[in-house]
């Protein structure tokens, strides 16, 4: 079978018109990998600017959470009474439980003293908290009230807190006005809601911010039996807890923040149109490399429908072209990609990743663009008459 | 089988634009045979060669080729057709982008039931019997325009046609290379028992021909073999 076809094999026309102009090609390729790269970049800070969003999010060790209904995202979290996550565990599916409050504090850059809205998580440091064990290993420091743990991902604004801590100096600042001294360093990285995060006990979570009633919480985090289905459970608290919570699953939590800078934010949209001007961009490319590319071998391939080549295997010829382009230009605008997201997220800390769905709809995207355009272009190859060569 | 035209009529353009350019033509080549036809510039022989040739649609009289009816064939019978027809054009039309061999085995590339290998072979043979052998892997812009008009009489002759049609091929060539194409044409045509129609001007190729027909204001007239030398 792969003898016949390799016997049937014929002369590559489409590789060899392409290749043998060299410089054509190059502007070509150049073209599309531009377009591959502007689609790469817009979709990689779509997805990851709603990925930031749940940075601190998907770190809970939890597979159900509880939230009040009156919260519709992180940066607006209203709380609820703490019996509601104790009365969960009267569930039998449920394993264990975490109280968590959550808040946005004024935290004083020690340098400039200009106070900057800093993500703070108190919790009893005995619990688990994060999925990260790194988190579990520098808890003990916070049982001392006064301490919190610093994300050293959080952004410079807030002053050279990781860099002094590591020298060993003592770090001190003030936070809603309070004293605080950093016992530690985490790595979560910023988020849409916070430009830095800190975790720190209950105890003093409580005393920075006095507003909060003791008995009260943002977030209960549930963790199940092994053999639990969340989503199973989830309905069943739902049912069994007074209305004045909601019972998430871990996925839902996450999704919940995304929707809601999703819908209430223009950031998918501006991100999705900057994509399809890439698209558009690249299509015009295509459009005029190939056509001019068929205009220039019109009198060729009126000469090849002269000897008897029929229209359709010209056409193809046109579309292999189109093919090429699209698997030539996207290799380059791949690794380019993988580049700039480096890049950006060195720049940025925002998590941009390649990642296999977003390599798809590129791809597929160059594809279309390519095979579109030379569908275009084939309309000109009807021009060829071979009636006029002689 | 060979070529039989009668009462052919073609004109360009419509209504009162309309401007005849052939007037009920009659022709008949038999298969082997080497027809030149001559004439002054606009008189209707190429018109004539491309309505041979199945590149244009009759419109009046009848036309048979290899057998075939051309009055009132399609487009796809009439593309069919032309894979038996081998075409040598005023200009060599070589495919810029290919080396001589793989020119030629675009010809080849037409014949049915063949390997890669053997219409690769076959074009190189070619490309021997033209006396190429050492030029295969050049691309048409780096030969001759002998060269190149040998590579075209090759990929015309690759496809076995058993119709060849020939448009001023020594046009483009000096005195000596048109003249050892055309007999090198001549030569591989009567080993194909191949039918040839030619058109030409020059009048220093004429004695190659079996036979000479002289077209003029869109009419045929049989022309005395002996008027040339």
């Amino acid at each position: 079978m792969a003898w016949r076809i390799w016997q049937g094999r014929r002369i590559p026309l489409a590789w060899l018109m392409l290749t043998r102009q060299p410089v054509r090609l190059a502007v070509a390729l150049a073209g599309i990998s531009f377009a591959g790269i502007l689609m790469f970049m817009q979709l990689g800070f779509r997805d990851g600017l709603f990925d930031a969003s749940v940075t601190v999010h998907r770190q809970f060790d939890a597979d159900l959470v509880l939230m009040s209904p009156r919260t519709m995202s992180s940066i607006g979290m209203a709380s609820f009474p703490r019996r509601r996550l104790v009365q969960a565990m009267a569930d039998p599916a449920v394993r264990g439980i975490t109280p968590v409050n959550w808040g946005l504090l004024l935290w004083r850059n020690p340098d400039s003293r200009i106070n900057r809205s800093i993500l703070t998580i108190g919790f009893e440091p005995g619990d688990p908290l994060f999925l990260d064990p790194a988190l579990a290993a520098q808890a003990e420091g916070l049982t001392m009230k006064g301490r919190v743990l610093f994300d050293e991902r959080s952004r410079p604004e807030f002053g050279p807190i990781a860099e002094r801590f590591r020298a060993g100096e003592v770090v001190e600042t003030e936070v809603a006005g309070s004293r605080v001294r950093v016992a530690g360093l985490l790595n979560l990285g910023p988020s849409f809601g916070a430009d830095g995060n800190m975790i720190t006990s209950r105890d003093t979570f409580l005393e920075l911010s006095p507003g909060t009633p003791p008995g009260s919480i943002e977030l209960g985090l549930i963790r199940l039996l092994p053999d639990a289905d969340a989503e199973t459970v989830a309905q069943r608290l739902q049912r069994q807890l007074p209305p004045d919570v909601t019972v998430f699953t871990k996925a839902a939590f996450e999704d919940f923040e995304k929707t809601y800078w999703r819908t209430s934010t223009a950031i998918g949209f501006i991100f999705t149109l900057g994509a399809a001007m890439g698209f558009v961009v690249g299509c015009v490319i295509v459009y005029q490399i190939l056509s001019s590319d068929v205009s220039d071998h019109l009198p060729e391939y009126a000469t090849l429908m002269a000897m008897g080549y029929p229209l359709p295997s010209l056409l193809r010829v046109v579309g292999r072209e189109g093919l090429l382009l699209a698997v030539l230009g996207y290799l380059p605008a791949y690794a380019a990609g993988l580049g700039l997201y480096a890049l950006v997220r060195r720049g940025t800390n925002l998590p941009v990743f390649m990642n296999l769905d977003r390599a798809l709809v590129v791809l597929v995207m160059i594809l279309v663009m390519c095979l579109a355009s030379s569908a275009l272009a084939m309309r000109r190859l009807a021009d060829a008459d071979p009636a006029e060569i002689f | 089988m060979g070529i039989v035209v009668s009462g052919l009529c073609h004109s360009y353009g419509k209504g009162a634009m309309a401007r005849q350019v052939l007037q009920d033509v009659d022709l008949r080549i038999d298969p082997g045979e080497v027809v030149l036809l001559t004439g002054p510039s606009g008189c209707g022989k190429t018109t004539l060669l491309t309505l041979v040739g199945a590149l244009r649609q009759v419109q009046q009289g009848s036309v048979r080729v290899l057998g075939q009816e051309l009055a009132g064939a399609g487009r796809a019978s009439r593309q069919r057709l032309r894979r038996r027809i081998g075409m040598i054009f005023q200009g060599h039309n070589l495919l810029r982008c290919l080396s001589a061999e793989q020119n030629v085995q675009m010809g080849a590339d037409l014949l049915p039931g063949l390997g890669y290998r053997a219409r690769r072979d076959l074009a190189r043979e070619w490309l021997r019997a033209v006396g190429l052998g050492d030029h295969l892997g050049k691309l048409p812009h780096d030969l001759s325009g002998g060269q190149k008009q040998r590579v075209a009489i090759a990929r015309a002759l690759a496809a076995e046609p058993q119709l060849l049609l020939a448009d001023e091929p020594t046009a483009a060539l000096d005195s000596r290379s048109g003249r050892d194409v055309v007999e090198l044409l001549r030569s591989l045509a009567r080993e194909q028992g191949c039918a040839v129609l030619m058109v030409t001007h020059d009048p220093r190729i004429l004695d190659v021909a079996d036979r000479l027909v002289r077209m003029e204001d869109g009419r045929l007239s049989e022309s005395v073999p002996e008027a040339v030398g």
